[in-house]
């Protein structure tokens, strides 16, 4: 994971944010007559131009289907689809290649497990804990196989600085808890959650433990080995890659054990109409003609991600969330929300008096791009006893003028009613 | 009373004025959404909610001398001054005047673009409702 030129990478050159935003074409644009400020890398992240070339490439010089072709460009698409899935491997450091499966999202990851492993293995009176401030395909799908299998759904309470409760969680846990599925950082709030101890407690009690990995991967260096996590879940989309595209990390021994998620094609190793084998994984998982473009051009956002090292995009975007937060505190009726000592750069607040689509609809007119609402957090923001926030997350090309502009049009939107 | 085309014309003489500037035509719906009338707490019912709306948007009607007169309130300042500006082409006109009106204004100064798509919606079903009021009333009088 950490090969030597990365590490000299990291230490010898200061971080150029000028040269790494002329890699964004989409950032350098007027919105409503005012230069663009992205604010809403949380939701997606921009992609870089080698990602944008990579997906070009790929159309233009290697497009077929992957793992079945017996002519050239087949095995050319074969071994590009195969390059990025050892890019993940070594990204999140799982011991092989065949524990990364290729899912379209996070939460088609989540999903996938829940129809697999949460179908086979939790039961009637069975208990699947997550956290109040799950994400709602972190939420949803656990619910839906609670009913279905007539388990018990068990909450852990965040803290009015938005912390997970961790003495509740050790009470929670149980002799019956098959699953633990909590957020690794928190999509609304940025909450950093430790994860590696809360694994630690749920092996200590038998329990698996699920990772969504959908807002650290862009921020924090994850091993899967180093957190024994038994499941990660995440999205490139998020990580400065393409759409449609996301990451299901699984043990081996799970993965093997799991029956298939969906049947179809590239899942088989035979098929006859009276009985059909499985491939193995991480085939078993990947039924159909995968997104194969967009899993080809993922490896251009990783390798974007290594050239400069989550060492320093996580220093770049802590300097300029302690920026937002030191500048926006001083503003009558600017109200924090979330404000947990561990934190991936999302800056959720509200303006007192006002409602967050407003707050955010005056931003939009100054060029501003935040997102507003619930997050699809709705059990977090009733815990806040809030509809929604204004959330501005920030990501390694953003810069203290884009922040300085958020600054001053919220002391103006905020004196309307303040 | 000018008439409600006056009124149309008024509206967007001022938007022209305002020019091409979002930041300013926001805040300006936002302001002229301050100017509403207090809503009549009573009205603030889940009854009272028009349905489609991304906020939530309260309006009641009272209809005397054959007029339609429209109250609203919103919980976000820009939906407010949308309706603000509804109700200022349509309150006090007669229902039957308010069924049979082209509501031209909206297009000509752009709120699709101002607003957006999913607001856009809203404004329609704000509108619809409008209209449904003005409807029973007219067949009041028709009957």
């Amino acid at each position: 994971m950490h090969d030597l030129e990365e590490i000299i990478d990291q230490t010898s050159k200061g971080l150029n944010v000028a040269e790494i935003r002329s890699k964004f074409p989409v950032l350098d644009q007027e919105v409503n007559g005012k230069p663009l400020a992205y604010f809403d890398n949380a939701a997606t992240t921009q992609k870089p131009q080698e990602v944008l070339d990579a997906l070009n490439e790929y159309y233009e010089n290697h497009n077929s289907n992957i793992h079945r072709g017996a002519h050239t460009l087949a095995a050319r698409a074969t071994d590009l689809f195969e390059k990025t899935r050892s890019s993940v491997r070594a990204f999140i450091n799982a011991p092989s290649v065949e524990e990364v499966i290729f899912t379209k999202g996070t939460t088609d990851g989540i999903n996938l497990v829940a129809s697999t492993f949460g179908k086979t293995y939790i039961g009637e009176g069975d208990e699947v804990i997550i956290s109040t401030m799950e994400h709602h395909s972190n939420i949803v799908p656990w619910q839906m196989l609670c009913e279905t299998n007539k388990a018990v759904l068990k909450i852990i309470p965040v803290s009015d600085t938005g912390e997970l409760d961790l003495q509740a969680y050790e009470e929670l846990l149980s002799e019956r808890t098959k699953l633990v599925a909590v957020v690794h950082a928190s999509n609304a709030l940025g909450t950093i959650n430790p994860i590696k101890k809360m694994i630690q407690l749920a092996h200590e009690r038998g329990a698996r433990f699920l990772v969504d990995g959908a807002q650290s991967l862009a921020h924090l260096d994850v091993d899967v080995q180093d957190l024994d996590c038994d499941f990660l879940t995440f999205s490139a989309h998020k990580l400065y890659g393409p759409t449609g595209v996301g990451v299901l990390y699984g043990k081996r021994e799970l993965l093997e054990a799991m029956p298939p998620y969906q049947g179809g094609g590239e899942m088989i190793r035979e098929v006859t109409f009276a009985k059909t084998t499985y491939n193995d994984i991480p085939y078993k998982f990947e039924a159909g003609t995968p997104n194969i473009a967009d899993v080809v051009a993922f490896d251009a956002a990783l390798a974007f991600i290594r050239s400069i090292g989550k060492k320093r995009i996580q220093e770049q975007e802590n300097q300029l969330l302690a920026h937002a937060v030191e500048l926006c505190s001083q503003i009558n009726g600017f109200i924090p929300v979330g404000t947990a000592r561990e934190k991936v750069s999302v800056m959720s607040f509200t303006i007192r008096n006002m409602h967050p689509f407003d707050v955010g609809m005056m931003l939009d007119a100054a060029g501003i791009a935040v997102r507003t609402g619930h997050h699809c957090t709705q059990p977090l923001m009733d815990r806040f006893g809030l509809e929604g926030t204004v959330r501005a997350s920030f990501a390694v090309y953003n810069t203290n003028e884009e922040i300085d502009r958020l600054y001053e049009s919220l002391v103006r939107i905020a004196k309307r009613k303040n | 009373m000018p008439s409600i085309d006056a009124v149309q014309e008024e509206i967007i003489n001022e938007f022209e004025i305002l020019g091409e500037d979002k930041e300013s035509t926001i805040y300006y719906i936002m302001e002229l959404g301050d100017q509403l009338p207090e809503f009549p707490e009573p009205e603030r019912t889940d009854e009272n909610i028009i349905k489609g709306c991304q906020s939530k948007v309260w309006l009641t009607t009272d209809f005397r001398d054959g007029r339609v007169y429209y109250l609203a309130d919103s919980n976000t300042d820009i939906t407010k001054g949308l309706i603000s500006l509804l109700i200022r082409v349509l309150s006090g006109k007669k229902a039957g005047e308010i069924l049979n009106t082209d509501l031209y204004f909206i297009d000509k100064i752009g709120m699709g673009s101002i607003i957006g798509s999913q607001r856009s919606n809203g404004l329609a079903a704000m509108i619809k409702q409008m209209k449904l009021f003005a409807l029973a009333y007219q067949s009041k009088i028709d009957a």
